[in-house]
């Protein structure tokens, strides 16, 4: 008991330079859980971006892309899914319910899509939670727009407000002739759904009526009205999202979809590929812990160093030691014991840290990034991290303890300085 | 471990040393005894071998050869880590100056040698209440034992410190390198006083070293370094 209550005097008469070492050793601890936390609460937001679909269908390309696309909003379809395809699967028996997509046209930096209002009820994200309406509600006029909640903040969209779709998505040409009207406003989810203006099926047609080969017909002005009174049928979408009556169905669907004679057609189970899309991510991720590691093993080098510096002013204290009977190896077990007992502190420290920077970074992060980060205690891979500071701080400390125990050899009793 | 002169506290025979590492000097001592209980005041210059000739006998170093015996216990032939333990059990060692851990408290400077040696340790039971009658029997104030580090206490008070962790569980062997050299003359007078005082309580022999003669008529006996050692000094290489 007494060599550990001089081990913390002795640390504690150097304040100084072991509190900074201490705090260095804390900070590296703290960016190390907190890469970890990001990093958790990273792939579980991924992974919470759709839930309780079965299948997304589109057409073939690689189930990554489709998944980017349909879900991330990200990238381009190669193709699309002709309506007659898209009405042969969704009357078949094994299909619960079916929301197409059609995807395009942009509303400044934000995509639009084109759905049916059923896409309120059935797109579900973070475990099966629904989307939920901050101001107004699901569109029931054909320039009926609803947008996300990052588009309302970022464009300052209240209910009512027009809003102009433009035709592709870096394009300047408007679809100036049919403005929407914004009808509702979602709540915010932390998924592209924030950053995504959802119009009905029929508006995306209504838009492109004047519009042949990808360019606008000149001179050909339809009214808002006129269009109303026509019948719009989509010719074709970009992808649908597949509910099944029963799971077991899903591989049978699944596989009659990726066989479909008509047309090149690709169906992907989005949980599986949103595995193989983090699997993609996954090296970003292990080079920030790695990074994150080589700070933990600099501040323990800094601690080593620290110890060594501080070796030759402390060989009367050794001599002492060895004068009243300490053997060399216990001189040496101090110094680590020194060491742990910094790296410790340190790791408390840092994990204090972490979790008042949680604390307080916590709703911004959320707002900013749509990254939800829970409060919860240390995971036993984060408290590995923590006792394997501690340790590496053993071993680390281990260089100067052996230093100091042939000093302590070489100059016995005479006291130096 | 054969026992020799029962009567011997310190006995060294045709003990020969020399530096490996450093090409300094070697050193023989053919024959110094000192008896249970005697006071023995070992006069030196500096550069006289006297601090090697003490680590020799602490145990610290080993010798090349020759035998040393501390309470009738050969040390020579004993592992290293044996000879430490040996050390913190029989020999209570002050030195000039800077003598305590600067940053622990007074007390846990006076314990520190029972952490090392376990019949010293059984010797005196409560190591607290052992450790204040030593400070008070050696003058120093309760107030000083209370000071949360030694480096707050004066050079006197560090020193009576040090001679209360040399003599707590009366280890049979007290080694004093020059402990009044930091002191003035009526602060020395003193001290020794205390120091005869409690060796004699403790029932240790004194090894004290100084180059000041004028403490001889205190010993009941001094002896010359260069009568009993013989320097060699390697050619400089």
């Amino acid at each position: 008991m007494i060599l550990l209550r001089l081990a913390l005097r002795s640390l504690i008469a150097r304040h100084l330079t072991v509190g900074l070492t201490i705090f260095a050793v804390a900070l590296s601890v703290a960016l190390f859980l907190g890469v970890e936390k990001v990093r958790t609460g990273a792939k579980a937001s991924f992974g919470d971006t759709i839930s309780d679909t079965d299948l997304i269908v589109g057409a073939r390309s690689g189930s990554v892309q489709l998944l980017l696309y349909s879900v991330f909003r990200i990238g381009n379809a190669t193709n699309n899914v002709s309506w007659e395809s898209y009405q042969e699967i969704a009357g078949r028996p094994e299909v619960d319910w079916i929301v197409p997509i059609s995807l395009g046209d942009s509303h400044r930096q934000f995509r639009v899509m084109g759905t049916t209002a059923e896409y309120f009820e059935r797109y579900k994200y973070r475990g099966g939670r629904a989307l939920e309406f901050y101001q107004g509600r699901a569109f029931d006029d054909l320039f009926d727009a609803v947008v996300g909640a990052d588009v309302a903040t970022t464009l300052g969209y209240s209910v009512d407000d027009p809003l102009v779709v433009a035709h592709g998505l870096a394009s300047f040409v408007s679809h100036d002739n049919q403005p929407f009207r914004v009808a509702g406003i979602l709540a915010k989810t932390g998924t592209p759904v924030d950053r995504t203006v959802i119009v009905s099926l029929e508006a995306i047609e209504a838009i492109h009526i004047d519009w042949q080969g990808g360019a606008q017909v000149p001179g050909q002005v339809t009214t808002p009205d006129e269009i109303r009174a026509m019948e719009l049928k989509p010719t074709a979408i970009t992808a649908a999202m597949i509910g099944v009556k029963s799971r077991l169905q899903i591989f049978a669907l699944q596989r009659s979809i990726n066989q479909y004679a008509q047309e090149p057609l690709l169906a992907v189970l989005p949980g599986v590929a949103l595995q193989e899309l983090w699997a993609t991510v996954g090296i970003a991720e292990t080079a920030l812990v790695g990074v994150s590691g080589m700070v933990v093993a600099t501040a323990l080098l800094g601690m080593a160093a620290m110890i060594l510096s501080g070796l030759n002013e402390r060989r009367r204290e050794m001599a002492i030691l060895r004068a009243v009977g300490a053997r060399p190896l216990t001189i040496m077990g101090l110094l680590m014991l020194e060491a742990v007992l910094m790296a410790a502190i340190a790791a408390l420290l840092g994990t204090a840290l972490l979790y008042t920077g949680l604390w307080a970074l916590r709703p911004y992060v959320d707002a900013a990034f749509g990254l939800y980060l829970p409060m919860e205690p240390l995971s036993s891979r984060e408290g590995l991290v923590v006792v394997g500071v501690i340790a590496a701080a053993a071993l680390t400390s281990f260089f100067p303890a052996i230093r100091a125990y042939r000093l302590s050899l070489s100059d016995g009793m005479t006291i130096r300085n | 471990m054969t026992v020799t002169d029962k009567q011997c506290a310190l006995n060294l025979d045709q003990v020969e040393f020399d530096w490996a590492a450093r090409d300094a000097f070697g050193l023989t001592v053919p024959d110094f005894r000192i008896a249970k209980g005697e006071r023995v005041l070992l006069l030196g210059e500096s550069g006289s071998g006297k601090s090697t000739l003490l680590s020799l006998i602490c145990g610290i170093n080993a010798a090349q050869s020759g035998s040393i015996c501390v309470d009738g216990t050969e040390m020579t032939s004993m592992r290293s880590a044996v000879r430490d333990r040996f050390r913190a059990e029989k020999i209570g060692i002050v030195f000039q100056q800077f003598n305590l851990l600067p940053y622990a408290s007074p007390m846990d400077n006076i314990l520190l040698p029972l952490r090392f040696a376990p019949e010293r340790r059984a010797r005196v039971r409560d190591g607290h209440s052992a450790a204040l009658a030593l400070t008070d029997a050696l003058g120093l104030a309760r107030d000083a034992m209370v000071s949360s580090t030694a480096a707050r206490l004066s050079v006197g008070q560090q020193q009576r410190v040090a001679v209360a962790r040399a003599l707590i569980g009366a280890p049979s062997l007290i080694i004093a390198d020059e402990p009044t050299s930091a002191l003035d003359a009526g602060s020395q007078a003193i001290f020794l006083d205390l120091l005869f005082a409690q060796c004699t309580a403790a029932g240790s022999t004194l090894l004290m070293v100084s180059h000041d003669e004028r403490l001889v008529p205190r010993f009941d006996r001094s002896v010359r370094m260069e009568e009993i050692a013989i320097l060699s000094h390697k050619a400089a290489a």
